[in-house]
């Protein structure tokens, strides 16, 4: 089986039935990866990118996971509350949380009632009014910039990169804070042309405070095998060390904080 | 710069006429804000010195455990010579024998259990030692005098298990400062002053209390004497800072030469003696180097105490621990951290010395604690995996003293004023299964509880179970409360703790420590009774051997109040049955939910629950979720143990928590903040304690493989700290299928 057709018509549904629910694929009540301090992490279920190197292919599917009640969720972030500090609280990554923008500003405005910090991990692919009320409602976006070059990121994801260097514009535009994150894959980002003209892009945005690169690994590989799809990076190499030094060492020229992850 | 310590006056006040340490602490205490960087390396006296010991240690565990033992003196205070690690780098001297590392014979908790300890290791207990037995008695024997066949019955099936009738029971903490601020003479004045109290009428209580005072003042005697062989005038206040340090060590020492109770701990001495520490820097006697490594070679010494222990004692308490627990932190009630530069010393020691089980070091977890000591701390559990948390806001509000130390692993001990008698635990999953098999042990078939109906046949019934169930736990109350009685009628007369006892006020509070094991498997097994369809499965003899579990039901560990508020009602349950009984001494009652290392030893004993464990499988430790059953993240996890009620177990609730080190983020400084956080979170939740483990299981495996590449490996078990090398087998195993947390 290839990929999961692109699923436009079910996207939409997605983020308009059901408004009390939404479509996730697990929590994690303990991340300390996306985002800053201990967070609740909701992996919500469906995204429209179909990038080479998924980890999590198991979220792609708009019509996989469970649907769980929002109110449900706000219940058990509150109970979660005082492992936040004064850092953490709530994001909500995927699959692609947009697919869900509207149930998510109700989520994110219940969290914000009682006093929890919301973070969004975002490809960025839509780009509408909804989105942009969810963003306000969202101290910090994660936001992936998969390839700067849009003919690579065609091949990386199946779509253009345009929406999500939009998105990047409009958070910029609203003065809001957002971390950016970039997959290191050997081969498929590494360009040193590349990676310098994406961080050049970015480097005088005001509203990013840090950067992350995360290497690529094959700890998704099984994953792949279990839904019986065809892993296209299937025995491809995570980036030598030499590798995250060089893309580390690009990106620190134009931003104050780069984090390997 | 003055050198001089009588320019820096100690601020006088009650302390100086009557016996009040604490009014000493609260009036010269100088609480530290700031963060670790003033902290010294090892000193090269110091290096030399743990050198020596490090290949002495690895010869004892080449031994199989146990460098020498002394089998022809029975050991007090001045029993022996002088012992020396290597005398001219030695600024803290003292050693329990003449020898480092050699353990001695302390045969009044139970003669038979020395002798077994010694044969053990292929050497015979002398006959002059064995003579005395023949006409003076033991702890040991007096207990079984006054056991009755109930006891005996609850004893051999396990039910009620490490009950100390045949060793020392350990936990009496000896405020050890004394020592130091007072001197012997004065101490012994004040004891004579309680005596002379004691008069008119005699009274059972009042004849005890008269030979008690006694026994203590041989004791401070005997104190001088043991310090006068090593060059040492104790009957007199310290003078300077390693002074106090040093008199402090022989107050512990002393105790360590006598008893050999279970746990020994320390108390809270390190914020006592940065007084002295401070006062000495100030006026300039000595340097920052010179005060780490004075608690340096203090904590070293701490490392050495050894008991003598037969193998089937490691069964309970793995590792040979010792349980030198030292509190360190916490708050006074007028809102002051006592969190010191010497607090921070501690934790150093760590870095100086390597990581170590020993001593148990202790942080009084506040949510005002300085942040700089916050970082420290978990910074350290990072790096060692050696220090546990407890909770002392809940603590302090709930038991009232500012002025505590925890006694064995995890529990509250309010310093000289109070003490605790150790009650050892029972089973519980083992006292559900008696209720399920109409009062009979399920796996002998031995009826040791009697009108226990029987259950009708076919699928349990939620509320007919918890019917029998306490009824059992009410029979188990009831004797259990009678063991405790006669154990430490009988400790006290047998082997009463004279060097402790006289460090501590005279006819002090007593707190009687109760034990319970296998909540979890508890919570789960009615839980599977209460949610999906269980069925027992019985053998020829009507003896349940399995359970068909049908459905789907929750379990402890995953934040679900449905099961979680079972924990509780049985855990509270329990202890008001145990408060409705005697107790020896007017003790007051308390519960731990703690199983030290032998939630392996309660599994293999124990036939298998209702919960789906199988007969043999290790219980969980302490309060834990069962291994793996905890699927719903870490916070899920800790929340569920949160709920237990501290006023129902004030002899601690230990939760021991894994996590590999990538889990907590991203960067060191992310890990620190996100450790940090975290034990803010769990206990602003009201929770009581914490084992932090920051480990690889990938490590565990591998010094499981080749322990001579870990030898100072340490890692937090229940309510204390191992070697992990030290471990046998199958607590190693058990270690390793722990759950830890990881994240997606």
């Amino acid at each position: 089986m290839l990929y999961f057709p692109l699923q436009d018509l079910e996207a939409a549904a997605l983020n308009l039935d059901d408004p009390e629910h939404l479509r996730i694929h697990s929590l994690e009540t303990f991340g300390t990866h996306d985002g800053p301090g201990v967070r609740m992490v909701v992996f919500v279920q469906g995204c429209q990118f179909r990038c080479v190197y998924c980890q999590n292919p198991d979220t792609l599917d708009v019509h996989g996971g469970m649907l769980i009640g929002i109110d449900e969720l706000v219940k058990r972030a509150d109970r979660q509350r005082s492992y936040f500090g004064k850092d953490g609280g709530v994001t909500v990554s995927g699959g692609e949380p947009l697919l869900q923008r509207n149930k998510l500003t109700t989520f994110f405005k219940a969290l914000h009632a009682i006093g929890i910090n919301t973070c969004l991990d975002s490809n960025g692919r839509l780009n509408d009014a909804a989105t942009h009320e969810l963003l306000e409602h969202t101290d910090l976006l994660l936001l992936d910039v998969k390839h700067i070059n849009d003919e690579w990121h065609h091949k990386l994801t199946g779509l253009t990169n345009k929406n999500t260097l939009d998105l990047a514009a409009h958070r910029e535009s609203t003065g809001k804070r957002m971390w950016l994150r970039y997959v290191l894959v050997p081969g498929w980002t590494d360009q040193p042309e590349f990676l310098e003209e994406w961080a050049k892009h970015f480097t005088r945005y005001k509203t990013v405070d840090r950067v992350e690169i995360i290497p690529f690994h094959q700890l998704g590989s099984h994953k792949w095998d279990l839904l019986k799809m065809n892993y296209p990076l299937k025995g491809l190499e995570g980036p030598t060390l030499e590798g995250k030094k060089a893309a580390v060492h690009t990106f620190n020229k134009y931003f104050n904080n780069v984090v390997l992850k | 710069m003055i050198k001089d310590v009588t320019a820096v006056p100690f601020k006088s006040g009650d302390w100086n006429t009557t016996m009040n340490v604490y009014d000493f602490v609260v009036k010269n205490i100088r609480p530290y804000q700031g963060d670790a960087s003033f902290l010294s390396g090892i000193s090269a006296k110091t290096n030399r010195l743990w050198d020596v010991v490090k290949k002495e240690l690895l010869k004892e565990r080449a031994k199989g455990g146990v460098l020498a033992i002394d089998t022809e003196t029975i050991s007090n205070m001045t029993a022996f010579a002088p012992g020396y690690i290597k005398k001219e780098d030695e600024v803290i001297v003292g050693l329990q024998t003449d020898q480092l590392l050699k353990r001695a014979m302390k045969p009044f908790g139970g003669i038979k259990l020395v002798e077994s300890a010694v044969k053990e290791k292929g050497l015979t207990v002398s006959e002059r030692v064995i003579d005395i037995f023949n006409y003076a008695k033991n702890h040991n024997e007096g207990v079984f005098n006054a056991y009755d066949s109930e006891i005996r019955a609850f004893r051999s099936k396990h039910v009620l298990t490490g009950l100390p009738d045949n060793y020392a029971r350990g936990r009496i903490i000896g405020d050890f400062r004394r020592l130091a601020l007072y001197g012997a003479d004065q101490l012994i004045k004040f004891k004579k002053a309680d005596l002379n109290k004691v008069g008119g009428e005699m009274t059972e209580h009042k004849v005890r209390l008269r030979e008690e005072i006694n026994s203590q003042i041989s004791a401070l005697k005997d104190m001088i004497t043991m310090a006068a062989a090593y060059g040492c005038d104790v009957s007199r206040p310290a003078e300077n800072a390693r002074e106090a340090v040093q008199w402090v060590y022989f107050a512990y020492l002393a105790a360590v030469k006598e008893q050999d109770g279970a746990a020994m701990s320390l108390g809270n001495v390190s914020s006592f003696l940065d007084i002295f520490i401070e006062r000495d820097l100030k006026a300039g006697l000595i340097t920052e180097e010179e005060a780490q490594e004075i608690i340096d070679q203090f904590v070293m010494k701490l490392r050495l105490v050894r008991h003598l222990r037969p193998g089937s004692y490691d069964e309970i308490f793995g590792g040979d621990p010792t349980w030198v627990t030292e509190a360190i932190g916490g708050t006074l009630h007028d809102g002051r951290t006592k969190v010191t530069k010497t607090s921070f010393r501690f934790l150093q020691t760590l870095y100086n010395l390597g990581s170590s089980p020993e001593p148990n070091l202790t942080v009084l977890w506040a949510d005002g604690l300085p942040e700089g000591f916050k970082r420290f701390c978990a910074q350290v559990s990072i790096d060692t995996s050696s220090i546990q948390y407890e909770n002392d806001d809940l603590m302090r509000g709930t038991r009232g003293s500012d002025d505590y130390g925890i006694a064995c692993c995890v529990s509250y001990q309010e310093i000289g004023k109070s003490i605790q008698h150790f009650g050892a635990r029972a089973n519980l999953p083992k006292a559900l299964l008696i209720a399920l098999n109409g009062g009979k042990e399920e796996i002998d078939g031995v009826e040791v509880i009697k009108n226990i109906p029987a259950l009708p046949e076919g699928p349990l019934e939620y509320n007919q179970v918890m019917g029998v169930f306490k009824q059992t736990l009410t029979e188990l109350a009831r004797v259990y409360a009678k063991a405790m009685f006669i154990i430490h009628y009988m400790h006290d007369k047998y082997y009463y703790e004279r060097a402790q006892m006289a460090l501590v006020d005279t006819d002090p509070r007593i707190d009687i420590a109760y034990g319970a094991a296998g909540i979890s498997i508890i919570a789960d097994s009615l839980s599977a009774i209460k949610y999906a369809k269980v069925t027992p499965i019985r053998d020829e003899r009507g003896l349940t051997v399995d359970y068909k579990i049908e459905g789907e039901y929750p379990k402890y560990g995953n934040d679900d109040d449905r099961v979680d508020n079972i924990a509780k009602e049985i855990t509270h349950f329990f202890i008001t049955e145990l408060r409705k009984h005697n107790t020896y001494k007017g003790s007051k009652p308390t519960l731990s939910l703690l199983t030290i290392t032998s939630n392996v030893m309660y599994g293999s004993n124990t036939g298998a629950t209702p919960d789906g464990r199988k007969k043999g499988e290790p219980f969980a430790p302490g309060a834990n979720p069962m291994h793996g059953r905890d699927c719903s993240g870490a916070i899920a996890s800790l929340n569920s143990v949160c709920k237990l009620d501290y006023r129902d177990a004030q002899d601690g609730i230990s939760n021991t928590f894994s996590m590999i080190p990538k889990s907590l983020g991203d960067t060191r400084e992310e890990q620190v903040n996100n450790l940090v956080t975290t034990m803010n979170g769990y206990f602003n939740k009201m929770a009581h304690h914490l084992n932090v483990n920051v480990l690889n299981r990938e490590t565990l495996m591998d010094a499981y493989e080749h322990p001579e590449n870990y030898p100072q490996l340490t890692i937090r078990v229940s309510g204390y700290a191992v070697n992990f090398v030290r471990l046998s087998r199958a607590h190693q195993l058990e270690v390793i299928t722990r759950t830890f947390h990881e994240s997606m």
